[in-house]
């Protein structure tokens, strides 16, 4: 039952950190909310709560996914594990 | 869990019910605002709703004005109104206004009198109505009779996954029995929009709305200077883990879960089409939506925090609820209904959902909100563009 991280939508390429931090090289444990499955991913850097972790390598100019859609764009590579935060993704909106 | 059918309101003389029994001091512009405390001052159980506008305005920001005082006169959760202004033909728009509840008015102007002759005029009318009004009992009320709003405030991706949904689920289950429901925000479905427009429950609805939308992000293009990322989302958001608007708007959207709406208000403006849900056009700023939705005759709000929004309103009774286990423990006065367990997943979203319907309904039965103890009473006028 204990989760680390929970992720809205088997699309997702990003989690979220419901615990309050989770250390680097943490194994974690995550839960996909849409279909009630889960999957395990290990941290590469320190994440506090709320903040978001990739589950996937993710490339300059790459999509993130949350919720099953689009919300921006990768500005800085992020490796499987890494913070996803405002150092590495900005809105396609402005 | 069986959702109880009623719950004890004050009926009011036009057939809606009131979740409280204020009495309010009412100014109708900025300079009348000392007068109106004063009163509230004197005469105890009257509350004072001071602002900074009503001088020279005109057009459409005008209208909204006279929209917002009438409507907030006329809620339900007010028993009766004391309106006080600088001259009296504008002070007559609202008594009139409000007088259409068949609820007691009376409006006074400061000019030829001053400051300290009206106040003991309106003091010994604010009496009367006080006295009057502590003497309503509450009575049973079908649960129809709650009018609720959503605005979500100080997000973080809490908010998205927890206590926004757990919103979702109230609307869920509160809207087949015939409550009225609001949300807003023009500004935080940004990214969003075009999933939002799918959620309209007519065509006119959704095209309504992305014109409400559009026409919103037409004047942000126009005035921005850059960009947005400085405002949104917040500082706060940011450090709650919210990278983009986009994400914001996905997590606020959660709030409404399965319902559609049935059309698209303009602020302040009363909803007209029976019960079920609606959208308004409002800032997403936290006090200037709760008023107008409170302006549109809403009786009880719900309002979801990640990083801890503490706001109030002096009418419409504010219950906060996060799911940020951090929050709950350093500012947990502020909040009404904890979902945190949701994160941990030792409750579900439904679960979540009945101990919100729960609280909302103690609430509307008198319970005082964290808020409401702590004596916030923010009361912001929206203004649409400068004075003449």
């Amino acid at each position: 039952m204990s989760t680390d991280i929970i992720i809205h939508d088997k699309k997702d390429n990003v989690g979220v950190v419901v615990i309050e931090k989770i250390t680097p090289k943490q194994d974690c444990k995550c839960w996909i909310m849409e279909n009630d499955s889960s999957v395990n991913i290990q941290s590469a850097d320190e994440i506090p709560l709320g903040h978001k972790i990739a589950m996937i390598d993710l490339k300059e100019g790459d999509t993130i996914l949350k919720y099953g859609h689009d919300i921006g764009k990768v500005v800085k590579a992020i490796k499987k594990g890494q913070h996803v935060h405002v150092h590495n993704v900005k809105t396609k909106k402005w | 869990m069986e959702i109880p059918k009623s719950f004890l309101g004050y009926k009011r003389e036009n057939g809606r019910a009131g979740t409280r029994n204020h009495v309010i001091i009412l100014p109708v512009d900025d300079i009348s605002n000392a007068c109106a405390e004063a009163v509230a001052n004197n005469i105890k159980g009257t509350i004072a709703l001071p602002h900074s506008y009503g001088r020279l305005q005109f057009g459409a920001d005008l209208e909204l004005h006279f929209r917002t005082m009438i409507g907030t006169g006329s809620n339900p959760n007010v028993a009766a109104v004391i309106v006080i202004g600088i001259e009296p033909k504008w002070t007559k728009r609202i008594v009139d206004g409000i007088a259409k509840t068949g609820k007691p008015v009376e409006g006074f102007h400061i000019e030829r009198t001053g400051d300290i002759g009206t106040v003991m005029k309106a003091s010994k009318k604010a009496q009367e109505f006080v006295m009057w009004a502590s003497e309503k009992q509450r009575e049973e009320c079908p649960i129809s009779d709650l009018w609720i709003s959503v605005k979500c405030g100080e997000s973080d991706t809490t908010s998205g996954l927890a206590s926004n949904p757990t919103v979702g689920n109230l609307m869920d289950k509160l809207e087949p029995l015939g409550v009225h429901l609001c949300f807003g925000e023009t500004s935080e479905l940004t990214g969003a929009e075009k999933v939002c427009a799918t959620r309209g429950a007519t065509k006119e609805a959704s095209d309504k709305f992305m014109k409400t939308w559009s026409a919103y992000n037409d004047f942000i293009l126009k005035e921005a200077t850059d960009d947005l990322s400085e405002s949104q989302p917040t500082a706060g958001n940011i450090a709650g883990g919210l990278t983009t608007i986009e994400e914001k708007a996905f997590g606020n959207f959660q709030k409404i879960g399965n319902c559609k709406f049935v059309d698209v208000l303009e602020p302040a403006e009363e909803p007209k089409k029976g019960k079920g849900l609606y959208f308004m056009d409002t800032s997403s700023a936290a006090a200037e939506c709760v008023t107008l939705q409170a302006a549109a005759g809403f009786n009880i709000h719900l309002f979801p925090t990640g990083q801890g929004n503490i706001v109030g309103n002096p009418i419409e009774p504010v219950i906060k609820l996060t799911a940020n286990p951090l929050t709950v423990k350093s500012m947990g006065e502020h909040i009404d209904c904890d979902v945190s367990k949701i994160l941990s997943r030792e409750i579900n979203l439904s679960e979540a959902g009945d101990e919100l319907i729960k609280t909302t309904l103690k609430v509307a039965n008198g319970r005082l909100t964290c808020a409401e103890a702590l004596g916030h009473r923010e009361f912001v006028m929206t203004k649409l563009y400068r004075s003449a």
